[in-house]
């Protein structure tokens, strides 16, 4: 394929594509202040392909109707685009079986989930919740609810300067007590991909279940949950070009099997009576209330988005930006990268001198580019590195090397105005 | 000077600029002339906590004058927190209380204002105005 190829005809070819694919994206040719929009928050939402919102629209235009419960014809024909698009959610991360996915909310809703309802039947006090330094606050915080009420404690694996994960401090911190290990695939602040597969593995020499937060990586790595052998995984479909206010949360059988339900109401019950009340099957046992149809079903219009890019296009076009960005990034004087592990995602947070995050974000703004400052939620991080935020770069495969320029010379403007 | 009057000064002077860069470099030159508070009052009671960046408050109270002094971490901030400080300290609380605050508005940096900037900005104002509000009950009673 020409794409791969590095040659300067093949260079004109790669960013021919990349215009190609940015076409399918209307809000990435709007203006911000007079300017054309740079976006490069993509760790925070991604955008959209007109794919995902004609298909909203198309949900609303001709297939409206509430699903699971309806005799009629249309609550028919949702409940079949609900359940077609959990089915190819199960095969985007090749589950065992569809039912092993449930639609939440969100990533914080799929991790409230686990923590609720794994939390009530297999957490106990003195049991231990293992997490990493890098979380993310929704990777924290749950835990630190559910070790409130049942008498549990956090441990947390360290990580190095570059923030990457310690493995053997993290090994030498297992024992029995440990009943759950909870890690991001990919920080949302530092871009570092962990090393899942090995966690996996040894946390389940322990016989301690592994809850995978994938929300920055489901957009960026091929995931493979039999695989990686996680007995939790949670995404989010807005961080991967589809709709907001729909997530996944992926368990294994045995685990949701053994669980109590997370909220009550309808569609998650077989039979109700004042007595007793006996809960439906997976995965409606999870699905308390009418869900957030049109976004569970527009979400296999991102993941047919993405399959048809594919993994390794992705792959390649983001990394060539990462390493573009950083070399240029670096010869801004002053300007420290921070997250400079080995093998790092798409995402480079930074700071400069001892200006402020927040006025270079402003000022960038302003030259219409779009950036993240600030702690990320991830404020044991910031404390890690003794700062208080940093400047956030996220890039998507629909973002160029020109938009990488333009950040470069945004942040000289930036700092030249500032310092 | 009332608050009207400093608020107009004010808008004369970024009357000059025709461009965000020009205003943008003047608040920013704002930011860095003003040492604004003492480090002893830059403690934790007095800090606003905005999600981006942090101002810390002080106020005195003397003759009948509210005094605030104000900082904050970031330059851009601390030149906005500046001129609400410029424009509102050395009056009376009930003048403070019953002010109008335009000048942000008219020139051209409303969008700090805005709740979503989480700046800390928009938290002092409402701050310093609940407090002179509070002297004036005082003073009324």
């Amino acid at each position: 394929m020409k794409f791969f190829m590095k040659n300067d005809n093949i260079i004109e070819s790669t960013e021919f594509k990349v215009e190609m694919i940015r076409k399918d994206f209307p809000l990435l040719t709007t203006t911000v202040h007079g300017k054309p929009l740079v976006y490069l928050d993509n760790a925070a939402t991604s955008q959209k392909p007109w794919d995902v919102i004609k298909a909203i629209e198309n949900y609303y235009a001709h297939q409206n109707s509430n699903i699971h419960r309806g005799v009629h014809y249309l609550s028919q024909l949702a409940t079949e685009a609900y359940e077609e698009s959990r089915k190819k959610v199960a095969q985007f991360i090749n589950t065992a079986h569809n039912h092993e996915v449930i639609f939440t909310k969100g990533t914080t809703d799929g991790i409230n989930l686990v923590a609720s309802s794994f939390g009530r039947k297999f957490i106990h006090s003195g049991d231990i919740i293992m997490i990493s330094t890098m979380e993310h606050h929704s990777n924290i915080v749950p835990w630190q609810l559910l070790s409130e009420y049942s008498g549990a404690s956090l441990s947390v694996i360290p990580i190095n300067e570059k923030g990457e994960l310690l493995l053997d401090q993290f090994k030498s911190m297992l024992n029995k007590k440990v009943k759950l290990v909870c890690i991001a695939y990919v920080s949302n602040t530092l871009g570092t991909v962990n090393p899942v597969k090995k966690i996996i593995e040894i946390s389940h020499q322990y016989n301690i279940p592994v809850l995978i937060d994938a929300a920055q990586a489901i957009q960026h790595l091929p995931i493979d949950v039999q695989e990686l052998d996680c007995d939790f995984l949670v995404f989010s479909g807005h961080k991967m070009y589809g709709p907001t206010g729909i997530g996944v949360l992926y368990g294994k059988e045995k685990w949701l099997e053994d669980m109590p339900p997370y909220q009550g109401g309808g569609d998650m019950i077989k039979t109700v009576s004042f007595d007793k009340t006996t809960y439906n099957e997976l995965p409606f046992k999870f699905e308390a209330g009418t869900p957030n149809i049109e976004a569970g079903i527009c979400l296999a219009n991102a993941i047919a988005y993405i399959k048809n890019i594919g993994f390794d296009q992705i792959h390649r076009h983001e990394h060539e930006l990462l390493e573009y960005a950083t070399d240029e990034l670096l010869k801004i004087a002053g300007l420290k990268i921070i997250g400079t592990a080995a093998h790092k995602a798409s995402v480079i947070s930074f700071i400069v001198d001892n200006i402020h995050p927040y006025d270079i974000g402003l000022i960038l703004d302003k030259l219409g580019i779009a950036v993240r400052t600030g702690h990320h939620c991830t404020q044991p991080l910031m404390d890690f590195y003794g700062i208080a935020g940093t400047v956030r770069a996220s890039f998507a495969f629909y973002n160029t090397k020109e938009e990488v320029d333009q950040l470069v010379s945004g942040v000289k403007k930036a700092v030249r105005m500032l310092s | 000077m009332t608050i009207k009057e400093t608020q107009d000064e004010l808008i004369e002077d970024f009357s000059l600029f025709d461009d965000w860069m020009g205003k943008y470099e003047y608040l920013i030159q704002l930011g860095k002339d003003l040492p604004l508070i003492d480090d002893k009052y830059k403690k934790e009671e007095n800090l606003i906590k905005g999600c981006q960046s942090r101002v810390w408050l002080h106020i005195d109270y003397t003759g009948n004058k509210v005094i605030y002094t104000a900082d904050s971490d970031a330059i851009i901030t601390k030149g906005l927190v500046s001129m609400v400080i410029h424009v509102l300290s050395n009056h009376s609380p009930e003048e403070i209380v019953n002010s109008d605050l335009y000048f942000i508005d008219k020139i051209g940096l409303h969008e700090h204002l805005s709740p979503t900037r989480s700046n800390g900005l928009l938290s002092m104002i409402k701050q310093m105005k609940l407090y002179a509000f509070a002297l004036q009950s005082k003073v009324n009673n």
